[in-house]
């Protein structure tokens, strides 16, 4: 194929991104100098900078590389193209450390509220989106982004589709993080859980967006067998309704193009129905398809088994996709959103019980003829019991839609609790579980630099998960129980007042689990750092283990 | 030929898959949003619900920013309890103009939809600062900073205006007086006080802060606060009427 005499060119697709970010840089800088506010400036400035960096970077690849770009195979197997996945996992790592130290920070505030120190950008109502932000977003989606950049390629036998494309995406994302995060702390936010960032970083999500959905779909066109994996069927469903989610949520109108205040087009209930049919999402596709596609590789990879039952993985996957988006009216049950509108939401809310499980079974099964792995393999054991914790978040969460249960539940700290099983339990440990396994087979290494490691992230983490969430379970019920209490002479028995004093407790023990949470992951950091650095720690070696802090 | 085997078309094409995706994820959304637009019994026929008047906006958006929805709701369920610890449960239309919403989904405080007239200007000032003055328990943040902020009456009118286009009905007049109104509701010895009062039905104009000078951040969110829940009177609104 190559052919020596081939002369250098630049591809459509770097001499095209060079000029419009080229033209993007210019741009930005007049953004700068017109910018009415200095969170905008900021953002503005900051965009032309990266822009600028991004012209430089690609000039400097192109006359740095050979004439020929690299091959889609080396001697008929394909030529896997793993750098991005390299980036996504470290800052995956970083994200992740980052975020659940936020994490820690503002439910410290909540214990003691002094630690706001009356200071604007690290007062609880600004770290908090940025908290969710990092962990959900920044971590989650770098998680997804790389493996799912890593499976598409090996399960459809196939080198990543484009050259800078998927350097695009996963730089551009993680870009798109870092403009949301200091929007927050600057206080540039919509107020729309999980969907807080300004318009503009909206629209730049939107454009990395599409380039992930094109390189991701093209990466399976090009495929070499004939089925298209069960994973990809549902990191395609995490990544298209995503895009859908995320347009119908996110239509607003700035005040200035120059100005980092917008306002959204929706109003009220409107609003508000289209917020949680967002909101739910981002936990249906976001937090539960695109990591059981996770879960549908790496599980069976790992167990050295397949799936368990194909049908069942057909089954679910429909069933799963088509309830869940009816599901969002179960955050606004007896608001002002209209009765049938709950009454939908809480039906099909019920009914998501049922695939939820399906996929918890059909990853738990996958097992099968391989249990005896749970003993020796801490990794496979990170991985089922995220798939438990799943089944549990999975039953918890339909419960929890019901009216009546949710009358109690809702606005007490049992929602946080509910979000913290499935985030903390199942987002968090599949994830480590993939880190765990992604790591090795990228940066080829043997394998881990030490299990040993694993096996204490994983009873730090564990404690850490039981501790926040039992200490949320009881607090949220007893607030819950505390506000609707009487007295025999039919007064309200408590005042608003009396039941923020009764949580502190339960806050400290809640921070405390989130500070083990934390120190796994440290662990976790060290470990994987060790890994890509020396590779696989000779076995019989005694190492005196130190916790790593 | 079985259902198994039918499946694979989904398998072995990934753009009818992506379209299968896409029609499986539409039905839910669409049954359950698209209906709020046009039934009529979505948002209650009252009256006095008006739009925010310019210092109130200018307070709302610092409620948004500082993202306060995270700790306290706005939204009122029709329960036993929080009807009587609140007040009436919240009507669809007390937040038909608010973009975005703020009902809130977390109380480590109290519900505000109708804080409004509850407490004095003077205690949402001193609780701002520093709720544990008040509040020994609170934990809710100090915002001493409000009070050295002044808000901006020059680009008030382009807010009000991009709201218009989202729907909120700010007529002209209101419009072109945002920067004279803005002034006028955070100091009753304005002139201007009122021309503002006949623009807005129910608005408050008084010192929020309690200090002179130019309206602050802390007069805005004071007058958010204290208008929030109070526009509808309950002793005229027909219940029976908007029932659902």
């Amino acid at each position: 194929m190559s052919q020596p005499s081939i002369s250098k060119s630049m591809t459509i697709g770097e001499s095209g991104l060079a000029a419009v970010f080229a033209v993007t840089a210019f741009l930005c800088v007049i953004a700068a100098a017109k910018a009415l506010d200095a969170p905008f400036a900021f953002h503005a400035s900051l965009a032309a900078a990266a822009s600028l960096a991004s012209v430089f970077v690609i000039l400097n690849n192109y006359f740095g590389r050979p004439a020929a770009l690299p091959p889609q195979e080396i001697n008929g197997r394909p030529n896997y193209n793993m750098g991005p996945i390299k980036f996504t996992a470290f800052m995956a790592v970083f994200w992740g450390i980052a975020g659940f130290l936020v994490g820690l920070i503002i439910a410290s505030q909540l214990a003691w509220p002094a630690l706001n120190f009356d200071l604007q950008w690290i007062q609880f109502g600004r770290l908090r989106p940025l908290h969710t932000s990092a962990v959900i977003f920044a971590f989650g989606g770098n998680v997804l982004i790389g493996t799912s950049l890593y499976v598409v390629q090996k399960s459809c036998r196939a080198r990543l589709a484009g050259y800078l494309a998927p350097w695009f995406v996963v730089v551009g994302y993680n870009f798109f993080i870092v403009i949301a995060g200091t929007g927050y702390l600057l206080g540039v936010t919509q107020s729309k859980e999980y969907a807080e960032p300004e318009w503009y970083a909206d629209l730049w999500l939107t454009i990395v967006w599409v380039a992930y959905l094109l390189v991701f779909l093209a990466t399976v066109i090009k495929r070499k067998e004939p089925h298209i994996f069960v994973a990809n069927w549902f990191y395609l469903a995490f990544i298209v309704t995503i895009a859908v989610l995320h347009l119908g949520n996110n239509p607003a109108l700035p005040v200035s193009l120059f100005g980092s205040k917008s306002y959204i087009a929706w109003g009220g209930i409107q609003d508000a129905m289209f917020q949680w049919w967002y909101g739910h999402n981002a936990v249906g596709f976001f937090l539960t398809a695109g990591f059981l596609a996770i879960m549908y590789y790496f599980v069976p990879k790992r167990a050295e088994r397949p799936v368990y039952s194909y049908r069942l993985s057909i089954v679910h996957f429909w069933a799963l996709i088509f309830l869940y988006i009816w599901a969002g009216p179960h955050h606004l049950h007896y608001t002002a959103l209209p009765d049938w509108t709950q009454t939908l939401g809480m039906t099909f809310s019920v009914m998501l019980w049922m695939p939820s499980w399906g996929g918890m079974i059909n990853g738990l099964m996958t097992l099968s003829g391989a249990w005896d792995k749970l003993r020796t393999d801490p990794v496979l054991r990170m991985l089922v019991v995220s798939v438990a914790f799943y089944g549990m978040s999975t039953f918890e969460g339909p419960m929890m839609s019901i009216k009546v249960v949710n009358s109690l539940s809702h606005y007490t700290d049992w929602t946080i609790g509910h979000v913290h099983s499935g985030a903390l339990g199942w987002v968090g440990f599949v994830s480590f579980g993939a880190l765990y396994c992604l790591v090795p087979w990228v940066w080829n290494r043997k394998g881990l630099y030490s299990l040993k490691l694993v096996n204490w992230h994983f009873w730090i983490a564990t404690l850490g998960i039981v501790l926040y969430i039992s200490a949320m379970w009881v607090s949220g019920i007893l607030q819950g129980l505390m506000w609707r209490a009487y007295t025999s002479l039919g007064f309200l028995e408590y005042s608003f007042i009396e039941t923020v004093e009764a949580m502190h407790p339960f806050y400290i023990i809640r921070a405390a689990g989130g500070a083990l949470f934390l120190i796994g992951s440290l662990i976790m950091a060290y470990n994987l750092w060790m890994t890509v650095r020396v590779g696989e720690a000779e076995v019989q070696a005694p190492v005196a283990l130190q916790p790593a802090e | 030929m079985s259902f198994w085997t039918r499946h694979q078309v989904f398998e072995k094409n990934s753009i009818i898959l992506v379209v299968g995706i896409l029609l499986v994820i539409a039905i839910g959304g669409l049954v359950e949003i698209t209906p709020l637009f046009y039934l009529k019994s979505t948002i209650e026929v009252v009256d006095g619900v008006r739009p925010y008047t310019p210092l109130e906006l200018a307070g709302r958006n610092v409620y948004v920013r500082e993202g306060c929805y995270l700790c306290h709701s706005q939204m009122i369920r029709p329960l036993r309890d929080e009807v009587e610890r609140y007040g009436h449960f919240s009507l669809a239309a007390e937040s038909m103009y608010d973009h975005p919403f703020q009902w809130g989904s977390k109380r480590t405080g109290p519900d505000l939809a109708r804080v409004g007239a509850k407490y004095s200007d003077d205690w949402h000032v001193t609780h701002l600062t520093n709720p544990r003055a008040i509040v020994p328990q609170s934990v809710m943040p100090g915002y001493p900073f409000l009070a050295a902020n002044e808000v901006d009456p020059d680009t008030i009118a382009d807010h009000m205006r991009t709201l218009r286009m989202v729907g909120t009905p700010y007529t002209d007049d209101q419009i072109a007086n945002a920067a004279a109104d803005m002034k006028a509701q955070a100091d009753p010895d304005n002139p201007g006080a009122d021309a503002f009062a006949k623009r807005y039905a129910k608005a408050a104009v008084r010192n929020f802060d309690g200090k002179p000078g130019a309206p602050t951040e802390m007069d805005a969110l004071i007058a958010y606060l204290q208008m929030l829940g109070t526009l509808v009177d309950f002793k005229l609104y027909n219940e029976k009427a908007n029932l659902r």
